[in-house]
C-alpha cells in the first residue's frame, strides 16, 4: 500500500523531471532538475538511506546545480530560450517514451517483484564505509582517480587559449 | 515498511522513460544533460530500492560510487558545452557539424 508522502514524493519528482525538459527557459528548467534530484533525495530517505539521501543533496542538488546554473548564465540570452522542436519528431519521442514504459512496466508486473515486502531493519551505513574500505577498495582509488582526471580534463577544455587572450588584450 | 518494492521500480521506470524521451527530442545541448541526468537517478533509485528490500549494503554503495562518476560527467559535459558554444556560438546539437563523422 502507498502511503501519501511517497505519493507526494513521487509527483514531484516526475513532474519536476517534465518541466525540466519542457519549460521554456533554461533558468527554470535547472531549477526544475533542482526539484527532481531533492525529490530523488527524498526516495532515499523513505527507503532509509539516510547516508545516500544526504551525498545525494550534497553534490547534486549543492554543487552540480549550481553548475548547471552557472553554465546557463554564461550562455547567450537568446540561445537559452526553448527553441521549438519539429513536432514529428517530438510525437516520435512520445511514442518511444509510451513504448518504452508500457513495455519495462508489463515485464515488471509480470515478474515475482511485485509481491516483494520487507520488514527486515535497514542496512547500517557503518556496513558501507565497511565495504567501502575492504572489498571495494580498488574501485574506490580507481573512482578517485577518475574524479581528479576529469576535473583536470574540464578546467583543460574550458580553459582560453593564450592567443584567444592576447587578441582580447590589444583589443 | 508501507511502501512496496514495485512502487519504486514504477517511479524509477517513469524517470527512465522521461530521460529517453528527452534524449531523443530534444536538440539543445544542456536539455541532453538534463535528460542524462534523469537517466542516471532512476538508476540510482533502483539501486537504493533493491538494497533496501533485500536488504543489502552493495546496492547503496554503487549508488554512491554512480553519484561521484555523475559529477565528474557533468563537469567534462559543461566544460564540451563552454567550448562548443565558444566555436559555435550556439548550444543546438544540429549546428555541431564538425562533429559528424
Amino acid at each position: 500500500m502507498v502511503d501519501t508522502l511517497f505519493l507526494g514524493v513521487a509527483v514531484l519528482t516526475i513532474v519536476s523531471a517534465i518541466a525540466a525538459l519542457e519549460m521554456r527557459s533554461l533558468v527554470y528548467s535547472g531549477i526544475a532538475l533542482m526539484g527532481m534530484l531533492g525529490g530523488i533525495a527524498g526516495f532515499f530517505l523513505l527507503l532509509d538511506s539516510p547516508f545516500v539521501a544526504l551525498f545525494q543533496i550534497a553534490v547534486y542538488v549543492g554543487s552540480i546545480a549550481v553548475l548547471i546554473l552557472f553554465t546557463i548564465m554564461l550562455v547567450k540570452s537568446e540561445l537559452i530560450f526553448h527553441k521549438k522542436e519539429d513536432t514529428k519528431r517530438r510525437y516520435a519521442g512520445i511514442g518511444l517514451m509510451l513504448i518504452v514504459m508500457i513495455a519495462m512496466a508489463s515485464v515488471i508486473f509480470n515478474s515475482g517483484l511485485s509481491s516483494i515486502t520487507t520488514d527486515e531493519p535497514p542496512v547500517d551505513y557503518k556496513e558501507i564505509g565497511k565495504d567501502f574500505l575492504t572489498y571495494y577498495w580498488p574501485a574506490l582509488i580507481a573512482m578517485a582517480l577518475v574524479l581528479s582526471g576529469s576535473v583536470i580534463g574540464a578546467m583543460t577544455l574550458a580553459r582560453r587559449h593564450d592567443g584567444v587572450e592576447n587578441e582580447q588584450r590589444t583589443d | 515498511m508501507s511502501n512496496e518494492l514495485i512502487d519504486f521500480v514504477i517511479v524509477s521506470i517513469a524517470l527512465l522513460a522521461i530521460g529517453i524521451y528527452g534524449l531523443s527530442v530534444k536538440r539543445n545541448f544542456i536539455r541532453m544533460l538534463f535528460a542524462v541526468e534523469i537517466v542516471i537517478n532512476a538508476a540510482n533509485l533502483n539501486l537504493v530500492a533493491f538494497a533496501r528490500f533485500l536488504p543489502h549494503s552493495g546496492g547503496q554503495t554503487f549508488a554512491l560510487f554512480s553519484i561521484a562518476i555523475a559529477a565528474a560527467e557533468v563537469a567534462v559535459g559543461l566544460a564540451l558545452i563552454i567550448v562548443a558554444y565558444r566555436m559555435y556560438k550556439n548550444i543546438d546539437v544540429a549546428d555541431f557539424r564538425s562533429l559528424k563523422g
